[in-house]
């Protein structure tokens, strides 16, 4: 069938369109979810004291709650269910970004060493820090370090090869495997306590979240994200192959450490407070180049949003479903995002990647 | 706008892959590179077109192509290179659209669109539009690296062996619309290519390399002789006339030139 220009230009919009109410659709599930999350939990709060509580917390003095109901609320609940939507978030964009730029579908914070950093960061602090083990100050920048350092050491091993995506993906693979070995080896070395935290922190938790965590996450991705999106055109050259994208006037070097050290700031900010969430940096790219296809102009945001749902939707599981147990956030998001992801992967019939 | 090169050498280390070549593509001209496999034809059109950085000074419309900002130089030229790779599985649509990303910020624009629509068209692969570039043919999927090109509205088009790869039919069919954009457009064209007979009917001029020099510049009825087919290429030749075109006939390899 033969299409005229027009309608051709019509299709083209009406993708548009449907990447918006993919989006639109996220949010409102996350809104949903985000309200469902805050409500439910061991107090027995009911829909009216949370709203009510929400509300004497942003205008104090205009509206009265029940003080227990406030307390769950603004000092427990609400910047956790916040911190999940933000983290899921991040990492969801830090790995649209990754495997962007990389062209590389297994590319992710986690395969590509950053979390393994983390870890071992976290593993040095437990370890030597004796205060370090309830998940303080002294961990979280002892992780936060070590993962920036493995993301210049990317830098500079693929540098010295020149930064060709394999160089970097090869590199990142090295890398991984190295702050592995070391991880293990401290935890060879320490107690059986010691050794305890480290694996605690490496299943993921959003136990520790706090105001001013979410404030210094949300102000990283907050900045990060919006440099990215506008810098969209170039991940979508970039997929055409280094030279179609460098006669395109893509800065094609610079570009790729740019992308690659940004999305690896996003990713040790997050993982520093919340131990390894893996899966969602990996998964959430994919889900979303299945629903509304590969441009990043979108692709990146609405990853964001995926990657919101998953964390969040875990977190409210891992909060509930063996309460009062708590199951380690980490854990759940896999058991969540694969069944969704599989179904997606037999629906498609089409090569998407 | 003319391009005009000149004395342009280019080496990988201590490895001399080009040395001294002086060419000049006029608007509105398409002039074929040839030469056997590994004369350095690949490396000429990226050093032209700046992916590498050659020695040697390459104007286009009088302006220092080493000067030009990235964005500047990819309003001016565009590239079609060799690899029928396209990378990530992205809709046809969407693969031609990047065509625009010199010419525009962020958004996506009516212009745009209609630019991208009629190219389609005139490639006559509009019917393709909403299918994955991983999933159509090596000829179609050719027409869309060059459908990209176009729309990125170049005064000068770099094109590497676009037809190699293809049928018979395909190769007639890419060379007659980049016959037409030139003609119709006013622009250069730059292609490296292995048919010699395409070469000789569809290109106003060919420069021929040899082992990184030039072995001879023309137009393709002065310098497609049976001498410099013998001495460039190894390989013993009739050439005949054919529509008023040279015709070359390939008769056997000889060893060891």
């Amino acid at each position: 069938m033969q299409n005229d220009g027009e309608q051709i230009a019509g299709q083209y919009l009406r993708m548009q369109a449907k990447r918006l109410l993919f989006v639109a659709v996220l949010s409102v599930l996350i809104l949903l979810l985000a309200v469902g999350s805050t409500i439910i939990g061991s107090a027995g709060l009911t829909f009216g004291e949370v709203f009510a509580a929400v509300l004497a917390g942003i205008f104090p003095g205009m509206f009265s709650a029940d003080p227990l109901a406030f307390t769950i609320v603004w000092d427990l609940r609400l910047h956790r269910v916040l911190f999940a939507v933000v983290a899921g978030f991040g990492l969801a964009v830090a790995g649209a970004v990754m495997q962007g730029v990389l062209r590389n579908p297994l590319a992710s914070p986690f395969t590509l060493g950053i979390a393994s950093a983390a870890t071992f960061g976290a593993a040095i602090a437990i370890i030597f820090v004796p205060t370090a083990l309830s998940g303080e100050i002294a961990l979280v920048i002892s992780a936060f370090s070590m993962s920036a350092l493995a993301a210049l050491a990317i830098y500079g091993l693929s540098r010295y090869r020149g930064i060709s995506a394999e160089s970097m993906v090869l590199a990142g693979i090295i890398l991984m495997y190295l702050f592995g070995a070391m991880t293990s080896f401290l935890q060879y070395t320490g107690t059986t306590e010691q050794l305890q935290a480290v694996v605690f922190w490496m299943f993921g938790s959003l136990q520790n979240t706090s105001w001013e965590k979410l404030a210094l996450v949300s102000l990283v991705v907050g900045v990060a994200t919006p440099l990215l999106v506008w810098r969209a055109w170039d991940l979508n050259a970039l997929g055409m192959g280094d030279q179609v994208a460098q006669s395109l006037g893509v800065k094609v070097e610079q570009t790729r450490t740019l992308h690659m050290m940004v999305a690896s700031l996003i990713t040790a900010s997050i993982i520093c407070f919340t131990g390894t969430i893996g899966f969602i940096g990996l998964v959430s790219p994919h889900i979303t180049r299945l629903a509304i296809g590969g441009d990043h102009r979108y692709l990146v945001v609405a990853s964001g949003f995926v990657g919101a749902l998953i964390l969040l939707g875990a977190d409210s599981l891992a909060r509930t479903i063996l309460a009062p147990q708590i199951i380690p956030v980490g854990i759940m998001t896999a058991f969540i995002g694969i069944p969704f992801f599989l179904y997606l992967f037999m629906r498609q019939k089409e090569e998407y990647w | 706008m003319n391009l005009e090169v000149a004395g342009l050498s280019f080496s990988y280390e201590d490895h001399s892959v080009l040395s001294d070549i002086s060419l000049e593509v006029k608007g509105g001209e398409l002039v074929g590179v040839l030469g056997p496999n590994g004369c350095g034809k690949t490396t000429l059109i990226k050093c032209i077109n700046h992916i590498l950085v050659p020695r040697g000074s390459v104007l286009f419309g009088g302006q220092d192509v080493a000067r030009m900002g990235s964005t500047e130089r990819a309003r001016l030229f565009a590239y079609v290179p060799q690899a029928l790779s396209i990378g990530m599985a992205m809709t046809v649509f969407e693969s031609v659209l990047m065509g625009r990303r010199p010419h525009i910020r962020w958004g996506v624009g009516e212009p745009d669109l209609g630019m991208v629509s009629e190219v389609l068209e005139r490639l006559k692969i509009s019917d393709l539009a909403f299918r994955k570039v991983t999933k159509i043919s090596g000829g179609e999927r050719q027409k869309v690296m060059i459908a990209r090109a176009l729309v990125q509205d170049p005064s000068l088009l770099f094109l590497d062996e676009p037809t190699s790869a293809l049928d018979l039919r395909h190769q007639l069919e890419v060379m007659q619309i980049i016959r037409s954009v030139v003609n119709q457009k006013g622009i250069g064209a730059l292609m490296a290519m292995h048919d010699l007979n395409l070469a000789a009917r569809y290109c106003d001029r060919v420069v021929v390399l040899h082992r990184g020099r030039i072995a001879g510049q023309g137009v393709p009825s002065a310098i497609l002789t049976e001498e410099l087919i013998r001495d460039v290429y190894g390989v013993s030749a009739r050439v005949g006339r054919e529509d008023g075109y040279p015709l070359i006939v390939p008769l056997e390899s000889i060893a060891s030139v």
